[in-house]
């Protein structure tokens, strides 16, 4: 299934990330996967949430720029080849990544890989054909 | 020191005879000029029907100002004073909304112009045999076609080098000797800065003289490219409403620019009320001009804030002089030469769907040269979390800034919001370029 990924335009000026987080922190949201895409003068942080409307809400209306971006969450075995595994499946069927992140949950031994694809439900369709777990988001809000 | 003259009868002229000429040249133009849709409206709701009603210079007064949005506003061909068949070339400049400005040339015209740029280039002193490089653009342009005439014209070996690509303009200067210049005085100082760079010094170079113009600059400077190249450099003025390049020039004395009178009848004016001010007194200047067949312009609102300098110049000619440009009346800015209206940013990024409502125009120097930053803020309601959309948002900006304003800029996205907001045009520029 599709997890809302939050995304949040973030220029490049001294402490932005940290008024992130800090007020997802306030607000007791917390940040399950979380990557930057920066450029020379601007980044965007993207972020998988345990709860993404109220985080979504909260960006708002202190005045950040955010939107939901559709991402499908995989988990994966936390060892060598397990990554590779999941891109096997992806790159046999024509499946194009726009970009992906990884993140480990200690506890399970299992790693979440978060990808974002040009075709999502192709990639969901060929994901679940292959039998690649994927997490759902009650499972994100759950970890 | 040695005076030349291109053509002394003219340039040392009785002010009593170049009144006579003037006025006679003025009645010419007003009938040329009732020739053109817009003229023919505007004087006639004047009261001026026909050169007729022009009997003494004083009358010139009862004209009304021409200015640059009469000129937008005439585009294409409301100022066109002959047929198209006896225009041999045109210059448009961009405007500032987006609709250019367009004066056309008969081939006396350009004649006329050629001439004016030869009596500016002799008055310096050059002469057959100089090596001229050229370094402002041509093209529409006028910098650059402007000087390669007149140039020509004297008998110099002119190098149509254009502008930009330094290490070639420095290659070029040593390879053919060149003795004079032509360039922007940001530019020249940016050259010196790469002379090292490509393994020369100014022993390297045949250098003499450099005719600087195209954007204000003070006499500091002058002395600096002066002591840096060993050269003596000469202050130019023009507009391309008035023809481009070769209104006014230094002659070796260095001592105000005389704007060739016999062409432009030159009035100074108070930039709120248009009242005429006297020599010294520092006002906008205002161009009729004199031999313009093609599009004639009468009393045309430079903008340019400037000052008669008071008295006679030992070089013997009569024509009067004008101190070095010190503003504008306008909010027009100048980078690298090019005279960009900060409207025109504003026109191009405000309708960009996925641009918020605040702006602001950075300028800095990045070494000798100006650079031009706009940081636009992003619409929050367009951010859909991908970057390479933000990406091509840049690139949009960047590519529709740059037809619109020629100049290279920089795009920055920023926060809604994280711009000062502004009140007024003044916190949309933020010019940190030190005064050269």
């Amino acid at each position: 299934m599709k997890i809302n990924q939050i995304s949040i335009f973030v220029e490049n000026r001294k402490g932005r990330l940290y008024q992130v987080c800090k007020l997802l922190g306030d607000n007791a949201i917390n940040i399950r996967a979380l990557n930057v895409a920066e450029t020379q003068d601007f980044g965007v942080l993207r972020m998988v949430v345990d709860k993404p409307q109220e985080a979504l809400n909260l960006l708002k209306e202190n005045g950040f720029t955010a939107s939901f971006s559709e991402i499908v969450a995989v988990e994966v075995e936390d060892k060598p080849g397990g990554l590779a595994n999941i891109l096997k499946v992806l790159n046999d069927s024509n499946v194009n990544i726009e970009y992906m992140y990884a993140f480990v949950e200690k506890k399970l031994d299992k790693a979440l890989l978060v990808f974002r694809f040009e075709n999502i439900d192709k990639a969901l369709e060929t994901l679940t054909k292959a039998k690649v777990k994927i997490v759902t988001s009650d499972a994100v809000v759950k970890a | 020191m040695e005076i030349a003259y291109f053509n002394k009868a003219i340039e040392t002229i009785s002010r009593y005879d170049l009144e006579h000429l003037q006025l006679e040249r003025l009645r010419r133009s007003v009938d040329a000029a009732l020739q053109t849709s817009f003229y023919k409206n505007r004087l006639t709701k004047a009261g001026i029907v026909s050169s007729a009603d022009i009997k003494t210079c004083a009358d010139l007064q009862r004209i009304p100002f021409t200015t640059k949005d009469d000129l937008r506003q005439s585009y294409p061909r409301g100022l066109l004073a002959v047929p198209m068949d006896d225009v041999v070339r045109l210059h448009t400049s961009s405007g500032t909304t987006g609709t250019p400005t367009v004066i056309y040339h008969t081939q006396e015209d350009i004649n006329t112009w050629a001439e004016l740029l030869c009596r500016c280039i002799v008055s310096t002193g050059c002469h057959r045999g100089d090596m001229f490089q050229n370094m402002t653009g041509y093209g529409m342009f006028t910098g650059g076609l402007g000087f390669h005439y007149g140039a020509e014209r004297v008998g110099m070996t002119v190098i149509p080098a254009g502008s930009g690509n330094t290490r070639r303009q420095i290659q070029l200067m040593k390879d053919f000797h060149t003795t004079v210049i032509h360039a922007t005085p940001s530019y020249i100082l940016h050259i010196y800065s790469l002379l090292a760079d490509c393994g020369i010094t100014i022993q390297d170079l045949s250098l003499k003289k450099a005719f600087l113009g195209a954007e204000p600059y003070s006499e500091n400077t002058r002395k600096k490219i002066e002591e840096l190249f060993q050269i003596e450099a000469y202050n130019s003025y023009g507009l391309s409403e008035m023809n481009g390049p070769g209104v006014a020039f230094e002659c070796v004395y260095k001592d105000g620019m005389h704007t060739w009178e016999d062409s432009f009848l030159l009035e100074i004016i108070d930039p709120q009320t248009g009242e005429l001010l006297k020599d010294g007194e520092t006002g906008e200047l205002v161009f009729t001009t004199l031999c313009r067949k093609a599009t004639p312009l009468l009393r045309y609102r430079t903008r340019d804030l400037s000052s008669v300098v008071p008295g006679t110049c030992p070089c013997g000619r009569t024509h009067r002089r004008i101190s070095r440009i010190t503003g504008r009346s306008d909010d027009m800015l100048i980078v690298n030469g090019v005279n960009i209206f900060p409207s025109q940013i504003e026109e191009v990024i405000m309708r960009i769907p996925e641009v918020g409502t605040n702006y602001q125009v950075h300028l800095d120097k990045e070494g000798a040269l100006d650079t031009l930053t706009v940081k636009v803020e992003i619409y929050s309601k367009m951010f859909s979390g991908e970057v390479n959309e933000l990406d091509r948002l840049k690139s949009r900006i960047h590519s529709e800034l740059r037809a619109s304003i020629i100049v290279n800029p920089r795009i920055e996205l920023h926060e809604p919001g994280s711009l000062p907001v502004s009140e007024g045009k003044a916190q949309r520029v933020v010019d940190k370029r030190p005064k050269l």
